[in-house]
């Protein structure tokens, strides 16, 4: 994208929110006047544990202020005191919604401080399962942003399709949500064939199915835009300023997808196509994401065509434990895997900052590493802690009840929010 | 070919071309693993980070992180992570700072500082001065200290629970049935810091042998 083209639709966008602000709905006769109304921490729509303490003018949000925090396990504290590899299932816990989009910019930074290469089929799985973690992940989300502005079918209909993918992560990793699957130098178990076919097969036949059916409800539905056109416009200047990324920076018409302009594993051999609003409101948002899941899907099939067969793990025994095989035979595996799981690889002293597309947008780690085999600082970079912020700004002038539909669309989750 | 982290293409030129825009405030500039790190002086901050956002094109901030160096004079660095949709760039700008020494905020230049600087603050205690919100942000309400530096306890100091007999929530001093498991990974023959048990007779001209 060029400067110009940023520039040019700068200005253009009417702030349609002048309509509602003092339209008089809020200016009482009684002179009750402005109140504050506090929603959550524990409400069905806050999506966790997000407080908000708004003033009111009437049904017009005046001020909005999250309180956050409320989930702050200290992870990155934690992360200091674990080796490399007791820190990655800290990453399951972050976004909950959507695990191996966390682990995947931990194990690319560890990778990138190590300069460790990683096997070709490593990659695909990598990539494969990311996009399989986004599909599962716009599952949630679209269905509770529905369901937020009063649908209730499609969040059934599409935690069908998040029960599928939860249960393809079983196949592969063991657990449902918290898998631990991606590990520096590759990911830690191969996956059976059967499963890539099961899965093949899901994405032609099951997966459009229920997927389309559940958008067909609510894509076209005069209640569902009532609710969310025109809800929270950002203009680009404002996604800039505001630090969006992900399905909220698209939403706001610029195309920035990492994924297509700095790739990382194998994105750069993927061909699909980055949606993006036109209009910048809630509805865009939504429509982003739905839009994403189609291409995640494509991704996904690309992956299946392409993935060659090979090691799904480094071969540097310094870094990728051996088989548990060759360990009966070879004494020097037998130390390497004992080193590995007690005392862990050391990475060289040096920092990087690494940021993925998470489903949710801009996931980055900035690890700072001082040469030993613990982390010396490892900062999370949470997408929904700079969107979450810029709720006031967006709030401003807009009713009570669009207050569900601006979260919805901003996609939160509370364990990355607060870490 | 090396690692498949997120391919950045280093701009030519670059280096020189900051050095420029910036001038005396730039005070280091370190390119390593294909990413740039400028450390700026504390109070030429606001001005080198204008620059940057208006001449240089870096629009975005995504991110501002605290880090303690306890053995150094200043001992908190903030790092800021800037973002160029339009050159496909990143950049990383480093000041450094003390619990007394506030550090301007970039709030005026990015709305979104504000709670990045505020998670800061509250994880480092550095002061943000400009910036009118600097409440605490992740811990809790009336919470003391800054549980991210590297003086802090793992475990905290006080544990909370709720009390039967006061009908509340009550907070009360960390009691741990065991202690935190620090293990010692470093092994004898990468060169451990310290004298193994047995082995202080090493030294000795006898070799050991009285």
């Amino acid at each position: 994208m060029s400067a110009e083209a940023l520039e040019q639709t700068e200005g253009q966008v009417p702030d349609k929110r002048t309509v509602i602000v003092g339209n008089g709905a809020g200016s009482d006769p009684d002179g009750i006047g402005n109140y504050t109304v506090n929603f959550g921490p524990q409400h069905p729509a806050a999506h966790g544990v997000l407080r908000l303490v708004m003033e009111m003018d009437g049904e017009i949000v005046e001020r909005c202020d999250p309180h956050i925090g409320l989930l702050h396990r200290g992870t990155e504290k934690l992360i200091e005191h674990k080796t490399y590899l007791q820190a990655l299932p800290y990453f399951d816990r972050l976004d909950y919604c959507s695990p191996l989009g966390m682990e995947h910019s931990y194990v690319l930074a560890v990778e990138k401080l190590l300069n460790l290469e990683v096997p070709e089929r490593a990659q695909y799985l990598r990539v494969f399962f990311a996009e399989l973690t986004r599909i599962c992940n716009h599952m949630l989300n679209l269905g509770s942003h529905v369901m937020d502005v009063g649908a209730m079918t499609p969040n059934l209909w599409l935690f069908e399709i998040r029960e599928d993918c939860l249960n393809f992560f079983e196949r592969a990793s063991g657990a449902r949500m918290h898998s631990a699957w991606f590990r520096p130098g590759g990911v830690h178990q191969d996956v059976p064939l059967k499963l890539l076919t099961d899965i093949a097969d899901w994405l032609d036949t099951r997966l459009p199915r229920l997927f389309e059916d559940a958008i067909s409800l609510v894509a076209d539905n005069r209640i569902f835009k009532q609710r969310n056109v025109d809800i929270a416009i950002v203009p680009k200047a404002d996604a800039l300023k505001w630090g969006f990324s992900g399905p909220m920076i698209r939403g706001s018409g610029i195309a920035w997808d990492i994924r297509k302009s700095q790739p990382y594993d194998v994105y750069d051999r993927m061909e699909f196509d980055v949606p993006v609003g036109t209009n910048y409101d809630c509805y865009d948002r939504f429509m982003v994401r739905v839009e994403e899941v189609r291409q995640s899907a494509r991704i996904m099939k690309q992956c299946l065509q392409q993935m060659p067969e090979g090691p799904i793990m480094t071969l540097d025994r310094k870094v990728g434990p051996p088989k548990r095989g060759e360990m009966k035979s070879s004494m020097e595996s037998l130390i390497h895997h004992f080193k590995l799981y007690t005392e862990g690889f050391h990475v060289p002293a040096g920092e990087v900052y690494v940021a993925t597309e998470s489903p949710k947008g801009e996931f980055g780690v900035y690890l700072v590493s001082d040469g030993t085999n613990k982390p010396y600082r490892c900062k999370i970079r949470p997408t929904a802690f700079s969107h979450l912020q810029a709720m006031d700004h967006l709030m401003k002038g807009h009713m009570l009840a669009d207050v569900t539909a601006v979260l919805g669309a901003m996609d939160i989750v509370f364990g990355e929010c607060d870490r | 070919m090396g690692h498949s982290a997120p391919l950045i293409q280093p701009i030519g030129g670059l280096a020189d071309e900051l050095r420029t825009l910036l001038g005396s405030d730039l005070l280091d500039i370190v390119e390593a693993h294909d990413e740039v790190t400028l450390v700026v002086a504390r109070d030429a901050l606001l001005s080198v980070a204008t620059k940057l956002r208006d001449e240089a094109q870096y629009q975005q901030l995504m991110e501002i992180a605290g880090v303690d160096y306890l053995d150094r004079a200043e001992r908190f660095e903030v790092v800021y992570h800037l973002l160029s949709v339009t050159r496909n760039h990143r950049l990383r700008v480093k000041v450094s700072a003390t619990e007394a020494t506030p550090v301007p905020s970039v709030t005026g230049l990015w709305p979104v500082a504000g709670w990045l600087e505020r998670e800061v603050y509250d994880m480092y205690g550095v002061v943000f001065s400009g910036n009118s919100d600097l409440r605490r942000i992740l811990t809790d309400y009336g919470f003391s200290g800054h549980p991210q530096r590297k003086d802090f306890p793992l475990t905290g100091y006080v544990e909370v629970r709720y009390s039967e007999e006061d009908k509340r929530v009550i907070y009360e001093p960390v009691k741990l049935a065991q202690d935190f498991r620090n293990f010692d990974f470093m092994s004898p023959w990468e060169g451990a810091e310290y004298v193994l048990p047995g082995d202080e007779k090493a030294d000795d001209k006898n070799g050991g042998k009285a």
